[in-house]
């Protein structure tokens, strides 16, 4: 009995070390703004940390949880980001308050990135093997595509949607107000989000996460990333746990492209491309696979470096350098290691799998 | 530990099952199953019938088709040609999922334990169709994820004290000594609520005090739990102590089936299978 409260109570310290981790991270950059200390790009830096924290951590249980790689996890940002602002524009007359409006748009914007989810997981989760990689990664590019040539206006009839024309083609009254236009974005909405909108939606996305985890259904994902013909075996629905997995997290980062668009005046479809993809992997696979806090620090971390490194001149790339095997060492060492492990065990059996 | 001597009795199909469990249908049945992977038939013709409440063996020399008959049980592999038959009912249609549902429940020749979890947690995972709550409740937190929590650390502690591991929750599954490690691989199986378990080579690995100690537990098991044992094993000591029903495979075929008084004397055994042990 001893035993299983001592080990009740590590994993339950690790959760509450991360809630403590940011808790404080948003009490100090609250006192260091309000003592006046804070540089003004850090400032502007604040709801993105915010975004790419919720984009590392949700991408972490697709990839560290679940053990599926993916490599378009800016696509439901994108997607999450344009329906978002969508709605906010929308309710802008019928919901006054902007931090409602905001938690509304919000839940747009989850809402139409995990149905995304749905859509790409359906055709792609029921496969054994590494197309998720493939197909999210084309699912980035397609999506930027897509609402490059997407035209939404709102006039006193409603909403007017257009494909591959020009905002002409939306045929709104003289009042009407085109919200996203083709390749320019999304420009001119209320900027509604702040740092505080971007600390709760943190909060609500560690309590999502971790939760799940440590719930029935966490420990059937993470039997299907340990061993998949076991998992089946003992009567877990490979295809269902996945799903559950993948659209959780790409429901997050729907969140997350919201709480990042509704901070900026404009929002173009570009911005969420490949490299965005990629940035949010690296901060996941330095943060260490399946580690929550390691996904936090990551992604804070490196996205201020860059800025506060502008002192070092000459030496930037050294010092950007020496943090980046830091962050590493500090969160890794077991994860990376079991994770190789398990590549290398996994794919000599990929082609006849011996039971 | 003593093993009541069984008689065998034939039932309509013609396969025999021991007497005490006749006036049910049997738990599981083959009926000329069969697979081919290219050309190669790896199991033919197999024919086999166990008691709900029988420890039934199956033996033969390497690469006879042993796992290969598991395989096709849990439909990790689909059959060929065949039919077989789970409590009664025709699993033609049914998914290794399904079937985990229906009550076969198995372990693996080469261990596959969630080898990254704790030894508590594998158990939990092997509780999974025990528990009802879903992905909501346990997000929330709601009632129902407390109330099955409990039930399942209660269980998981229940199941592991067969083996006496319930100080081993804790433990990283894959940092087990190997032969806890099997035994783990059981205790997991047990947590599915089977009605038939089936263990590839449980034995492999173990020394001889060990394996003396798993042919009781293994008894113990189907005593505890009313339910029946299919086992596959290379160690003669055990399929002859504890098998009331034993069948014989070379090549994928049966060769020989009965209780183990009738295997140990049944020349063309002798011939494929245990003279060639002795001499090795
Ligand atoms: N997926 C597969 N594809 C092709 N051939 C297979 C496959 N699985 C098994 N076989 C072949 O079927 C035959 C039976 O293999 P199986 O693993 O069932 O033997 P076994 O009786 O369990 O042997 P052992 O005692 O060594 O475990 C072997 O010749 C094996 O190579
Ligand atoms: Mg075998």
């Amino acid at each position: 009995m001893r035993h299983y409260i001592k080990r009740f109570s590590a994993a339950t310290k690790t959760n509450v070390f991360t809630y403590l981790l940011v808790i404080v991270s948003f009490a100090t950059a609250q006192i260091l703004q309000g003592a006046g200390v804070m540089s003004s790009s850090l400032k502007g830096q604040l709801v993105p940390i915010c975004a790419y924290i919720v984009m590392a951590v949700s991408l972490n249980l697709t990839v560290g949880i679940l053990g599926e790689l993916s490599l378009g996890h800016a696509g439901f940002m994108s997607v999450g980001a344009f329906a978002g602002v969508v709605a906010a524009v929308s309710l802008e007359n019928i919901v006054v308050i902007p931090e409602v409006r905001l938690a509304l748009a919000i839940i747009v914007g989850a809402v139409f990135a995990a149905l995304a989810g749905i859509l790409i997981g359906i055709p792609v989760l029921r496969l054994r093997g590494d197309y998720l990689a493939i197909v999210t990664l084309a699912f980035g590019e397609i999506i930027s595509n897509i609402i490059n040539c997407l035209y939404v206006g709102l006039d006193s009839r409603g909403l007017h949607i257009s494909v591959l024309t020009s905002a002409n083609a939306l045929g709104l009254d003289p009042s009407g107000q085109v919200i996203i236009n083709g390749p320019v974005g999304a420009s001119g909405t209320d900027k509604i989000s702040s740092f505080t909108a971007g600390f709760i939606l943190i909060l609500i996305t560690l309590v999502i996460v971790q939760n799940l985890i440590r719930s029935r259904t966490g420990r059937a994902i993470l039997a299907v990333r340990d061993n998949r013909i076991s998992a089946e075996s003992v009567g877990i629905n490979i295809t269902k746990y996945k799903m559950i997995a993948f659209v959780v997290s790409a429901a997050l980062a729907g969140a997350a492209g919201v709480l990042f668009a509704l901070n900026i005046n404009t929002i173009v479809p570009t911005k969420f491309n490949f490299n965005m993809s990629i940035l949010i992997l690296v901060f996941v696979v330095l943060g260490g696979l399946g580690n929550i806090w390691g996904s936090i620090i990551a992604a804070a971390v490196l996205t201020v470096l860059p800025e506060a490194l502008r002192g070092f001149n000459n030496y930037r790339m050294l010092v950007y350098a020496i943090v980046l095997i830091l962050i590493m060492l500090l969160t890794n060492s077991n994860q990376i290691k079991s994770f190789l492990s398990r590549m290398q065990s996994q794919s000599p059996a990929k082609g006849a799998e011996k039971v | 530990m003593s093993i009541t001597k069984t008689k065998l009795v034939p039932i309509p199909s013609k396969n025999m099952i021991p007497e005490r469990d006749v006036t049910k249908p049997p738990i599981l049945e083959c009926r000329s199953l069969g697979i081919d992977f290219g050309g190669l038939t790896a199991v033919n013709d197999f024919n086999l019938a166990i008691g709900r409440t029988e420890i039934a063996g199956l033996i033969g020399p390497n690469g006879a088709g042993k796992t290969t008959v598991f395989n096709l049980l849990t439909k990790v592999y689909q059959p060929t040609r065949g039919v077989i038959l789970m409590d009664g009912l025709d699993t033609l249609d049914k998914t290794t999922v399904q079937l985990s549902k229906m009550g076969i429940a198995r372990t693996f020749q080469n261990i596959r334990l969630f080898a990254n979890l704790s030894v508590g947690d594998n158990v939990k995972i092997g509780l999974h169709n025990q528990m009802k709550y879903g992905t909501l409740s346990g997000i929330l937190r709601l009632p129902a994820y407390w109330k099955q929590e409990k039930f399942a650390r209660d269980r998981v502690r229940e199941l592991l004290s067969i083996f006496d591991m319930q100080d081993l929750v804790d433990e990283q599954a894959g940092s087990l000594p190997y032969g806890a490690q099997r035994r783990l691989e059981i205790v997991r199986a047990l947590a599915t609520n089977p009605t038939l378990l089936l263990l590839d080579e449980p034995a492999a690995g173990m020394n001889p005090s060990e394996t003396a100690e798993l042919m009781e537990n293994i008894v113990r098991i189907r005593d505890m739990f009313q339910i029946a044992v299919f086992l596959i094993e290379h160690d003669m000591k055990l399929v002859m102590g504890i098998c009331e029903g034993i069948c014989v495979v070379n090549f994928g075929c049966v060769i020989a089936k009965g209780t183990p008084d009738e295997i140990r004397n049944n020349p063309e055994v002798i011939k494929a299978y245990l003279g060639e042990r002795k001499h090795a």
